[in-house]
């Protein structure tokens, strides 16, 4: 045990956890951007003096950026090492490259060196995903790029800000290649205010406990997070577990992505092994490192939700390389599709494999996709162009602990959808629907949750559509014997007739006219063990409430109802063969 | 005293989770009665009747009882609700159930969800209306009356209607609403758009279900109370506090239950606000730590701080104005545990109430914070409340050393001390973050600390957040039911606008405001309550162009210029954030209006009369050992009560009494105000 007492050790854990809530908490509430703000697709955090290691992170932060902002502040850092470059008080260093730690070009990280008496002594660092940053589509979700220019503006790590000022020839750059420019103003000053709120707030955490006395406590959090980590992980017995998960397909060839994953538990740590995934792919779905790393995290994060985030939570994971495949993508691979979701096809992978280690800590997949959809137009009637963005959610699986819940937030997010009203204000849109995937629960002895479905009709002007979402070819697993969730559908009514994507759930450029209308159907979770041990008091509630046709409960879950909605005992029992 | 014949007394009445409290004060001759009796769980009245028969008060003695209930947020939590229906837009049964696609927690992919109101007492009527309020799809008159007769054969008791857009055009809405009443055996019939005219559809839906699924729960309840009091002689009125601080008539306060949402903490910030203001230290932070959470809000200038973004729970907004109280799972049966990594750690996992802390000898063998104040000698062992079988001091300090202790090499008041130290720690940044989240720096506050364990917390709070003042009231531990007997009458309007201000029409925020004044002099005059003059207060809630967030700002008046409101966003968006943005535009979002019918105003003063001895030394009952940063001291007790109002002392110190104890740390220099308020600087 290291020279510090537990309650200074505990009273500085929560401290600097207090400095990266508070830096979320400016950022948030100053953002102009939805996503930024309501969407929380943002995260704060403090990084290690060498080598940009994760110190502390923010509560409020999005899921995927827990392993990656370390990534890009290392690269910051070998930038800075490799050009010989003086870093000052008040530089603020621009990133988005995703090839240098970072996921899609549109998460833009700012990264500032923190300096106490005089030494750097940490980094600060942000995320916030731009609502767009040019490229082919707006709003950068390319379901077509073959190559990283396609995508979008990429930004190598330059100081934006230096000594406090900000560089107004690297902004009008910036401004001169992205879309709707004029609120990013508004967003990049509360990025950048964030950062000076948690300096502000960490040197009073250095003041009082003594710089040489925290930076010890950060060396000690870090080994007790590790150990934490550990603890959880005996909880597994030794062996190794194969799972995997599909991508549909890289949306410029229709071919399925097969992601391999081989945990094994190797003494107190768990290595991860890609090897045999599919190889790199033409189309915007390969994976960076830095983002299939992160995915693992946060699959771990998900199955032990307890154990605290700093570098040492992820000691124990060892993630080997997987060089050749399309989930360690280099330049000029397209990655537009791997922070939202290739991610969650690696997350659903490490669930599968440990769903046969741990099942009673596991639960079965959840839709896991951030049904990105993004229409861009001109709106002829108020004059102006306008991008407008529709996530959805999709069902969770079952667990030991009951039925999934419907409409959940993709595995990487925690955003919520912006609300019909809102959107019919901005842009010139009606929805038409906006109900329950009606049999998408995947069948179990506890069911998946339920997808959506929406319908979107254009009222004026031209526009194109284009979408990045999955699970259209086959739904999210069951486990233990639970059935699949349903798939996600898209449809588009193109004055009366109707056009699929050839890629079930990606295409670009969609074009539509006015009256037409954007069908969406998202993917429902998995069920969890065996359906026909379902309580056929629940299938028929199920069936009361428009889930599951009769049909379906004699299909899936072999149980027979009697004509006023009841469950018909003897029938089910012959069904189930009792 | 007074006659039979003279009502001169005012009651406020509270019904908190365990303690139904009532102070009373009679007008006359400023004598003051106070009684604490146990709720009763099952019907609240019996406690109400209990309190008032404590208390020794004579239902003809009272001029007005003022009652706090749980009653609605109860029946929320634990789902006891009415049978409801909705009807909704076609296409849109399911936005109950779907909500904003989120899940309990941001890390972990299980949980729990259950719509207000179930899929199968969920039905559509044919109507559309687009967001400029404009008809897409007349109302389809026959799909209502279909749907109103099916949810009444399918036995609902209450009916929800909720269509898209009805903030800015509730035509559809309030025929539907005409056609259900004709048709619906009770008046449960809730529009939407009559609760609450904001837009957002799944907030806007949640909020009216929740009114629904309480209103019969509520007036049953408010019923039996107003006949039981009825049939032992009390003719005059009752009324009943609301989450947005203010009363409402018994009469009419079924009509919008869900106002009494959150009425127990709005009443103890009510009475905060008054009690701070009459101590002439009107900017407070208010500090509420009871058993298993704490309760923290935020007075300004002697006004609550009111936002109409509550979330009771996971995926169950509530958007009616409320005072703006933030809940912190911190009590004093917070659990302190060791982590797999050796970590000491204090709650969030609470003994609750069964088993409680230990020394309840409930059967409590984890440590708490409350176990941790007897340890360090803070509580008296002998006055401990809600004990079942008193429990020794040494198999208290016994389990703290087996549970918590040894594995850190700590005996049984090192960890304590080290309990109380994190937890002080974790509540102080929660203090922080919620000050902050408002836009308010702490330091700029004094503390107000009350419930039961407030003030034994609150001057280490202070020292941990920099804040340099106590405010401690006379009797934190019946604040709530103060709150009850010094709130006003108070009826709260929003109506959403969203409009940029350049394109804003001025007249139209004049004709909104009138409107909103107008609804609320009416809801007065219905009530028919003795005033004694009227407050009316103007908010603009306003955001920039494409942000999400929204910025409330108080109005001068209903006659406010586009820049007025221009110059008004710009200084308090500076004030929060200290960003100036003038290359994009403000929106209006809502404008809301809170119309105030003003009670004659408590004289605080009489709280503070009664046994107050001449000199301090009479005051002290004795002295214990208690534990201060790095051993015991001997540290004087005094007894609250006994007090002189002109005594003067320096920390360490213990003040006890009946329900509180106050904990005056070392150095910590105390006096009292005319009120009988402990004034402490830390």
């Amino acid at each position: 045990m290291s020279g510090i007492d537990p309650i200074t050790l505990a009273v500085i854990q929560n401290g600097l956890q207090q400095v990266c809530n508070e830096m979320d908490l400016a950022f948030c509430r100053a953002a102009f951007s939805p996503v930024i703000s309501e969407a929380m697709d943002r995260s704060d955090g403090i990084y290690d003096a060498e080598d940009g290691a994760l110190i502390a992170q923010g509560e409020l932060g999005l899921p995927v950026f827990v392993g990656t902002m370390q990534f890009s502040t290392g690269a910051v850092i070998e930038r800075v090492r490799a050009n010989g470059w003086k870093v000052e008080p008040g530089d603020v260093f621009i990133v988005n490259d995703p090839y240098m730690g970072g996921t899609h070009l549109m998460d833009v990280k700012f990264v500032k060196p923190f300096f106490h008496q005089g030494e750097l002594y940490a980094w600060l660092a942000n995320t916030g995903h731009w609502p767009d940053t040019g490229g082919m589509v707006p709003g950068g979700f390319s379901a077509k790029a073959t190559e990283s220019e396609q995508e979008g503006l990429r930004l190598p790590p330059v100081k934006l800000y230096k000594k406090g000022e900000l560089d107004q020839e690297i902004l009008s750059i910036i401004l001169s290649n992205i879309r709707i420019a004029d609120q990013r103003i508004g967003d990049i000053k509360a990025q950048a205010a964030a950062l000076s709120i948690g300096e502000k707030r960490l040197e009073d955490l250095l003041q009082r406990y003594g710089g040489g006395t925290v930076k010890a406590a950060i060396k000690e959090l870090r080994v007790r997070a590790a150990q934490q980590m550990r603890a959880r992980i005996a909880s597994i017995p030794d062996g190794s577990y194969q799972g995997e998960a599909v991508v549909d397909s890289d949306g410029v060839v229709d071919e399925p992505l097969l992601i391999r994953m081989r945990v094994t538990k190797v003494g107190a740590d768990l290595e991860f092994d890609m090897s045999g995934s599919s190889p790199p792919c033409r189309g915007p779905m390969n994976s960076v490192l830095a983002t299939t790393k992160s995915s693992i995290y946060l699959a771990m994060k998900h199955i032990f939700p307890e154990v605290p985030i700093n570098a040492g939570t992820f000691e124990p994971l060892k993630v080997i390389e997987p060089e050749g495949t399309f989930l360690y993508a280099h330049y000029p691979r397209p990655v537009s599709g791997c922070a939202a979701e290739v991610s969650q096809r690696i997350a659903e992978a490490v669930f599968s494999a440990l769903t046969h280690a741990i099942p009673e800590q596991l639960f079965a997949a959840p839709a896991g996709s951030s049904g990105n959809l993004a229409v861009g137009g001109s709106d002829p009637l108020r004059k102006r162009n306008y991008v407008m963005y529709v996530i959805s959610g999709g069902g969770y699986g079952g667990s030991p602990h009951g039925d999934g819940i419907s409409n959940g937030c993709s595995t990487i997010g925690i955003s919520k959808t912006p609300p019909i009203e809102v959107m019919e204000q901005f842009f010139p849109i009606l929805f038409e629907e906006y109900s329950l995937h009606e049999g998408s629960g995947g069948a179990g002895e506890h069911r998946g949750g339920f997808g959506v479905n929406y319908a979107i009709r254009l009222l004026r002007g031209a526009a194109r559509a284009s979408m990045v979402m999955d699970h259209g070819r086959v739904g999210p697993q069951g486990a233990l014997g639970g059935a699949d969730g349903g798939v996600n559908t898209v449809a588009v009514d193109q004055s009366g007739k109707e056009y699929r994507p050839l890629h079930l759930s990606k295409d670009q450029d969609i074009q539509l006219a006015p009256g037409d209308v954007i069908r969406v159907s998202t993917p429902g979770g998995g069920g969890y063990g065996d359906p026909f041990r379902r309580d056929p008091a629940k299938v028929a509630r199920d069936v009361m409430r428009g889930y599951y046709t009769r049909e379906q409960a004699e299909q899936r879950f072999r149980v027979r109802l009697a004509g006023d909605g009841t469950v018909d005992a003897p029938g089910t029992a012959s069904l189930r063969g009792a | 005293m007074s006659t039979d014949n003279a009502a001169t007394w005012i009651a406020g009445i509270d019904v908190g989770g365990t303690f139904t409290d009532l102070i009373a004060i009679d007008g006359a001759s400023g004598a003051v009665r106070l009684a604490k009796v146990p709720t009763t769980v099952h019907n609240q009245a019996f406690g109400v009747l209990a309190a008032i028969e404590s208390a020794g008060l004579d239902l003809a003695q009272l001029a007005l009882i003022v009652h706090g209930t749980t009653t609605t947020t109860n029946a929320l939590l634990e789902r006891k609700l009415a049978k409801t229906g909705l009807i909704t837009t076609r296409g849109f049964r399911d936005v109950l159930e779907l909500g904003r696609r989120t899940r309990p927690k941001p890390y972990g992919l299980t949980g729990h969800f259950e719509p207000l109101v179930p899929r199968e007492l969920r039905l559509e009527a044919t109507e559309r209306v687009d967001a400029d309020g404009e008809v897409v799809t007349p109302l389809n008159e026959a799909d209502v009356k279909a749907a109103v007769l099916k949810l009444r054969e399918a036995g609902c008791e209450a009916l929800v209607i909720h269509f898209l857009h009805s903030y800015i055009n509730p035509a559809h809405e309030a025929r539907a609403w005409e056609i259900a009443r004709e048709l619906w055996p009770n008046a449960y019939v809730t529009a939407g758009h009559r609760l609450l005219s904001e837009y957002r559809e799944y907030e806007r839906g949640v909020t009216a279900a929740v009114n629904a699924s309480v209103q019969p729960v509520l007036d049953r309840y408010i019923r039996r109370l107003s006949d039981e009091l009825k049939a032992r002689g009390f003719d005059k009125d009752l009324l009943v506090m609301q989450g947005n601080g203010g009363t409402v008539s018994a009469d009419i306060v079924a009509e919008s239950a869900v106002n009494t949402v959150m009425s127990g903490p709005a009443s103890g910030i009510i009475a905060a606000a008054t009690s701070s203001v009459a101590a002439g230290i009107p900017n407070v932070v208010t500090y509420d730590m009871g058993g298993t959470s704490t309760d923290v809000g935020l007075i300004k200038d002697g006004v609550p701080q009111v936002s109409a973004e509550l979330e009771l729970e996971y995926a169950l907004p509530i958007h009616v104005p409320m005072v703006d109280v933030h809940t912190i799972g911190a009590g004093g049966g917070s659990i302190a545990y060791l982590s797999e990594s050796g970590m000491l750690q204090v709650g969030p996992r609470s003994a609750g109430a069964t088993p409680g802390p230990i020394c309840y000898g409930r059967g409590g063998s984890e440590p708490t914070i409350t176990d941790a104040n007897l340890v360090l000698g803070r509580l008296n062992p002998d006055k401990l409340l809600g004990v079942d079988n008193p429990v020794s001091l040494a198999h208290v300090r016994q389990l703290f050393e087996d549970r918590v202790g040894r594995a850190l090499g700590l005996d049984a008041t090192a960890t304590a001390a080290a309990i109380v130290r994190i937890a002080n720690d974790k509540m102080a940044g929660a203090i922080r973050m919620v000050s902050l989240a408002k836009g308010h720096d702490p330091r700029d506050f004094a503390l107000f600390p009350f419930g039961g364990a407030g003030p034994l917390h609150a001057a280490a709070l202070a020292r941990e957040l920099g804040i340099p003042k106590l405010l401690i009231p006379m009797r934190p531990g019946i604040t709530n039911a103060l709150g009850c007997a010094a709130a006003d009458l108070r009826h709260d309007y929003v109506n959403t606008v969203n409009k940029a201000l350049p394109t804003l029409d001025e007249a139209l925020v004049e004709r909104t405001l009138e409107a909103q004044i107008a609804k609320g002099r009416a809801l007065l005059a219905r009530e028919g309550v003795a005033l004694e003059g009227e407050t009316v207060l103007h908010f603009a809630d306003m955001q920039f162009q494409g942000q999400s967030h929204i910025l409330t700002v108080p109005l001068p008046g209903t006659r406010v210029s586009r820049a007025e409101l221009q110059k008004r966003f710009d200084a308090a968006y500076w004030e929060r954030f200290g960003v100036e943005l003038p290359e994009i535009r403000a929106v209006l979002v809502n404008l809301h209006t809170a119309v105030i019918g003003r009670r004659k105003r408590l004289d605080l003063a009489v709280l503070g009369r009664g046994e107050r001895r001449q000199r301090l030394a009479e005051a002290q009952t004795g002295t214990r050992q208690v534990w201060f940063d790095g051993g015991f001291v001997d540290t004087p007790i005094y007894r609250r009560e006994t007090l002189p109002l002109d005594a003067k002392f320096t920390g360490p110190a213990i003040v006890e009494q009946l329900d509180c104890t106050t904990v005056i740390e070392p150095g910590n220099r105390v006096s009292l105000d005319a009120l009988g308020n402990l004034i402490v600087e830390v």
